[in-house]
């Protein structure tokens, strides 16, 4: 099938099987590989990707119904050596270990602080809840969310 | 890698449209819609449709709106719209209280009402809150629209009176004076499918119950309906006394099996107590 995607503002036309995720067309076909594919069961969320602004897990999406779509990928959260406050947050508060979770947590901090700039530590928590990390117990990444709330526009660098 | 096998694919337009490629491509078509049932069930092979009929188009299968003493949800509200409409969760609280734990905010986003309840999963959650409060599912064919109570809807573990060229369009609860309702569940963590849920609606008339809805889930009741709890409670007072032996009434009349998630006769103890508490809550938003 032939389809558009259009992945962090720029359009991608491809001919794919309609069985392709849209988490391997992501990896695989345009090499953005900062979406991570964990549990292949919707459980770890380390794949959640923007699809028309909405964070969604991208192993249970068919590419195809991606077709004519906006897809956002950490890859647009930070500019170079500029970094998104979300980002910032996690390497100021240690959020990070083997970093195998943080595009997914990332890409679901910033819709929830675009939409709750405040949250409470209960509102993160229930946000992130599905979404696993092996490494660093949680605690690291509410605290790295709240400090990009507490900074919305980040630190200058 | 879990793919899945290989499958034709098409985008309905409309109804008309989706219905027509369903009848076009045969019963091994299936419709899909968020697609997170289906889409695990195809990677693991449990499900091998040859064709996929994309429903998340059809907007006529959108909204939530008050109309004719009925809410109405189309079978594409997502879970993430149920829970936030304001609307829905002061009329039926209980839609509320059961959004907030089925699956977890991101599979909520693309999850849909009709999806969940097409895929009649034994411990499906929003079949126990639509059997409580008696909702009715809307299906259209090519023939026609019917409609069929919830607690007729579903024909078995994974199956349901809707038909292979048939789409569930929307969900009807009807709209009572002096009703209020609940839901509790116990899970293992957060997200999780139930081990025990309970769902109620209580319509009181003075301290007495006029009506009760109660809906269990994953625990084997038939067609998730308490049907010897309701009967008790109904024309009855509206007392915690009577509240705790509803809630014995259900579980002695389920049939929860033993798995992973629990012995039976823990199971069994769940319904009574969650039973109780969605009662109780239920009660309260009645304002008895
Ligand atoms: C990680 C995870 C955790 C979950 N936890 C819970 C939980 O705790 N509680 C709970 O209740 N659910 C839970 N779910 C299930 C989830 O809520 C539903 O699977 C999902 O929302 C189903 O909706 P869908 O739109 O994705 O359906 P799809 O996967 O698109 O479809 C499911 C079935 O319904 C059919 N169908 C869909 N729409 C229609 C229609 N309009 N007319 C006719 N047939 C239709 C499809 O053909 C298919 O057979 C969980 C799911 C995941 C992935
Ligand atoms: S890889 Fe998608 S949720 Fe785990
Ligand atoms: S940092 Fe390793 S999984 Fe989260």
């Amino acid at each position: 099938m032939d389809i558009t995607v259009t992945v962090n503002g720029e359009p991608h036309r491809r001919t794919v099987e309609p069985r392709l995720l849209l988490v391997h067309l992501l990896r695989d076909d345009l090499g953005l590989t900062g979406t991570h594919w964990g549990c292949d069961t919707s459980n770890c969320g380390t794949c959640v990707v923007w699809l028309d602004d909405l964070p969604v897990k991208s192993c249970t999406v068919l590419a195809v119904m991606a077709d004519g779509k906006q897809v956002r990928t950490v890859e647009d959260l930070g500019h170079g050596a500029e970094l998104d406050p979300v980002q910032q947050g996690f390497v100021a508060c240690h959020g990070i270990q083997c970093g195998f979770c943080t595009p997914g947590m990332l890409m679901t901090a910033r819709w929830l602080l675009d939409h709750d700039p405040d949250p409470s530590e209960d509102v993160i928590r229930e946000a992130i809840s599905g979404q696993l990390c092996r490494c660093t117990g949680y605690e690291n990444i509410v605290r790295s969310i709240r400090w990009a709330a507490v900074h919305p526009d980040g630190e200058p660098s | 890698m879990q793919v899945p096998a290989q499958f034709e694919y098409e985008r309905a337009t409309s109804v008309e449209h989706a219905l027509a490629l369903l009848a076009k491509y045969g019963p091994e078509s299936r419709v899909i819609a968020g697609g997170h049932s289906l889409i695990p069930m195809m990677k693991l092979r449990l499900a091998r449709p040859e064709a996929l009929v994309d429903v998340n188009e059809l907007t006529e299968l959108s909204g939530i709106e008050v109309s004719g003493g009925e809410l109405r949800i189309g079978a594409l509200v997502r879970h993430a719209e149920l829970l936030a409409s304001a609307e829905a969760g002061a009329l039926f609280p209980i839609l509320a209280d059961a959004e907030r734990v089925i699956a977890d905010p991101i599979v909520r986003n693309r999850g849909t009402i009709g999806g969940s309840l097409c895929q009649a999963d034994p411990s499906e959650d929003l079949s126990a809150a639509f059997t409580a409060v008696r909702a009715n599912a809307v299906i259209r064919g090519e023939e026609g629209t019917r409609t069929v109570p919830v607690r007729e809807f579903f024909t078995g573990p994974y199956s349901t009176v809707v038909g292979p060229a048939e789409l569930l369009v929307e969900l009807r609860l009807p709209i009572r004076e002096g009703s209020g309702s609940a839901y509790a569940k116990v899970g293992r963590r957060a997200g999780d499918w139930a081990v025990a849920a309970a769902g109620a609606e209580l319509a009181l008339e003075g301290a007495d119950v006029a009506e009760a809805g109660i809906g269990l889930t994953a625990v084997g009741a038939p067609r998730f309906v308490a049907a010897e709890a309701e009967d008790f409670l109904r024309g009855g007072a509206a007392s915690a006394e009577r509240f705790e032996k509803a809630g014995f009434i259900a579980a002695g009349h389920c049939a929860p099996a033993a798995d992973q998630r629990g012995p039976v006769d823990y199971k069994r103890h769940l319904v009574a107590t969650l039973t109780t508490r969605a009662l109780h809550r239920a009660a309260e938003r009645a304002g008895g």
